[in-house]
């Protein structure tokens, strides 16, 4: 789950980060009162899940609280466009308004898991403010790491060795040392996935300061980080995604193709879509249905494919191993007979259960499918379907 | 695949309730030695003609046990795997999906210094076809004995190269999937390491995903190996930054396309597959080419 700046701040500072004075404002009013707390002046930074935020005009100075008010205003209630957001943008429900610093330097800092140790990584680089991927494509000695041994857990010498390494010794070691293990700290607590702070700004007088952040979270320990998830903003989601999610399909993520696909696995869902492409066609998204196993919940799954105005063709490819076929046999015919679905269905089953599975699709004489056999055959029947041939 | 699992491997399976129940009576009928099952609070309980034991190291001491089998939910599956390294299991398989990564780091940590191995987590299991000893969930049917190996990171995907070997009458050694999270026990190049040391094994299909530098790490090996490699890259056309399913199919940064996985395996002399649905075929015709077939 992703969290907002302002949250990700507010979390950050519980765990002793240094953050920008500022609140989160939902009205223009709001927005007004606080700078005139923070002395006349601010910053007034859109809320919404993307990054690139000022090059789309959601980040703005304001000299004056009059200033301030009219710049939330434009804000507020705008739809923001990035190269990250897709052409419809997000919705923009929430501005932070925070004092405005005296910027001298910016550094970048972050803790992700880096999968083949299986620890924690903490990377910062003296040239923040940029996108890191970008600084370690150009310029790969500009970033510093120091992995996090779940066996002692940060260490104050891998701090040091960091702060040394970009530019931080002197009266700034002892601040940036503790900010990089409060920043593990936080990472942990909150089961991070990645936490990125760029920039940490130095001010002219001398302080550090988390002037942005990134925060999203390990979706598995959802059970156990109740107050976070509790600030989920769905109105950064995808509606057919959370729709998905509602009923209890974990893993499916919409794309612009036409035809709709259901799979049992993440592998043979990703597969499935490669596999739609080399017969020429475009998939509409990607469905596991994980653990879904229930003719209704199958139904449920076929339901939101088909209401996809774009979708001609349905393709459900299914390799039951946990899953079995007949379960999925019933939810499809269960969906036919019920009108969930419209366009022509292909259905490819194999594994576990198949010759039940495959009697349930006989014995439903009434329903009309396109059955397929095998991996190639369905993606190629479901193109051929898609553009209304047999 | 008998360097992993054999006719004398005797399996354990903690978390005894439906799916591991289900699945222990498959392993049965199919020939694997099912000695006990672990379910805290059940202990001296008889299931499907199993004996429960309330923890692992009291099963492993009654039936020298050498093999665990994980279903236990993901909250409590870290727990699971740490019992079983603590009562010495030697291959430890968990198929347990959605454990939090933090529990992951920490398993993984532990592992380390161990003599067991951990398979997984979220993954398939191991069979090896000609000793029918099978610790996993994968469907027998589709199995046919012979000496190609296959290694995958998802599940469903080792049943699908499977059965497209089976239906070309191919056979197979066993199939070893290694899960497809993040931080996982045995890595695709460690797989490899275990299919060519295998003398039941000559060719073998790695099926990797995007994501990672795993297939990067698998293709240093396949530099130095002997036997072939078949390789197909799921998610060729998964749009990047969106998990797929699997954690650690999101695509970051370059080294994560399937493009630049593709690249690395075929500069180390792997046959990369591009349509998974030729993945079969594709075999059959570098079997033909080295004389294997």
């Amino acid at each position: 789950m992703k969290l907002h700046e302002y949250q990700a701040k507010e979390l950050l500072a519980r765990f002793g980060v240094p953050v920008p004075k500022g609140r989160v404002a939902r009205t223009p009013e709001e927005a007004e009162a606080i700078t005139r707390e923070l002395g006349g002046s601010s910053v007034i930074k859109a809320q919404a899940h993307t990054g690139a935020r000022g090059k789309a005009g959601g980040v703005k100075v304001a000299k004056t609280p009059e200033e301030a008010k009219a710049h939330a205003q434009a804000i507020l209630g705008m739809q923001l466009v990035t190269h990250q957001t897709g052409p419809a943008g997000l919705p923009v429900s929430a501005v932070l308004v925070e004092e405005l610093v005296d910027i001298d330097r910016e550094i970048y800092l972050s803790v992700a898991i880096d999968n083949t140790p299986g620890m924690p990584v903490i990377i910062a680089s003296a040239q923040g403010g940029m996108d890191i991927e970008e600084v370690a494509a150009t310029s790969p000695d500009a970033i510093h790491k120091q992995h996090v041994d779940p066996a002692c857990g940060f260490q104050p010498f891998q701090g040091r060795d960091l702060a040394f390494k970009i530019g931080l010794g002197g009266d700034l070691l002892g601040p940036a040392t503790k900010l990089i293990g409060d920043l593990v700290k936080a990472f942990e607590a909150s089961d991070g996935a990645i936490a990125e702070i760029n920039p940490v700004v130095v001010t002219k007088d001398g302080r550090l300061l988390a002037a942005d952040a990134k925060f999203s979270t390990d979706d598995n320990a959802d059970y156990r980080q109740k107050a976070l998830t509790e600030q989920r903003d769905r109105s950064q989601e995808d509606d057919r995604e959370l729709d998905a999610h509602d009923h209890g399909i974990q893993n499916y993520v919409a794309l612009d193709g036409d035809i709709g696909c259901l799979v049992n696995g993440a592998g043979l869902a990703m597969a499935t879509m490669d596999g739609i492409k080399f017969a020429g066609g475009e998939p509409a998204n990607f469905l596991d249905i994980g653990t879904a196993n229930n003719p209704e919940a199958i139904a449920a799954a076929l339901r939101l494919i088909g209401s996809d105005p774009n979708v001609k063709a349905v393709l459900v490819n299914i390799f039951g191993g946990l899953a079995r076929t007949d379960v999925i046999a019933e939810g499809v015919i269960l969906a036919k007979r019920q009108g969930m679905i419209s366009q022509p269905t292909v259905v490819r089953l194999s594994g576990t259960n198949v010759d039940i599975g495959n009697k349930i699709l006989d014995d439903a004489t009434d329903v009309e499918l396109i059955r397929a056999d095998g991996f190639a055959d369905g993606a190629r029947k479901a193109v051929a379907a898609s553009r209304g041939e047999k | 695949m008998a360097v992993l699992m054999n006719k004398d491997s005797r399996v354990v399976i903690q978390g005894f309730g439906g799916a591991g129940q289900r699945e222990a009576k498959t392993s049965i009928a199919y020939g694997t030695q099912v000695v006990a099952g672990v379910t805290p609070g059940r202990g001296g309980q008889t299931i499907e003609g199993v004996p429960i034991y309330n923890t692992v190291e009291e099963a492993v001491t009654a039936h020298q046990a050498n093999v665990s089998l994980i279903f236990v939910p993901a909250p409590f599956a870290a727990d699971a795997i740490l019992e079983a390294e603590r009562a010495g299991v030697p291959l430890i398989i968990c198929i347990t999906e959605g454990i939090p990564t933090l529990d992951m780091v920490k398993v993984k940590r532990v592992l380390k210094n161990s003599k067991s191995r951990l398979i997984g987590p979220n993954c398939p299991g191991v069979i090896s076809v000609a000793e029918r000893s099978r610790a996993g969930i994968m469907p027998v049917d589709v199995y046919l004995e012979g000496s190609v190996g296959v290694i995958s990171r998802s599940g469903t995907l080792v049943y699908e190269a499977v059965d497209q070997l089976t239906r070309l009458g191919i056979g197979q050694s066993g199939s070893l999937g290694v899960g497809g999270d993040p931080i996982i026990g045995t890595t695709q190049r460690e797989a490899l390491e275990l299919f060519e040391a295998d003398p039941d094994t000559a060719a073998i299909v790695l099926i990797g995903e995007i994501g990672g530098t795993a297939e990067q790490e698998a293709a240093e090996y396949i530099k130095t190996m002997k036997k072939p490699v078949v390789a197909f890259i799921g998610g060729a056309t998964a749009p990047p930054g969106r998990r797929m399913g699997h954690a650690g199919a999101i695509i970051s940064g370059a080294a994560g396309t399937a493009s630049a996985k593709q690249q690395a395996l075929r500069e180390a002399g792997a046959t990369v597959v591009e349509n998974p649905g030729d993945i079969g075929s594709t075999m059959q015709r570098v079997l033909k080419e080295k004389g294997l077939a």
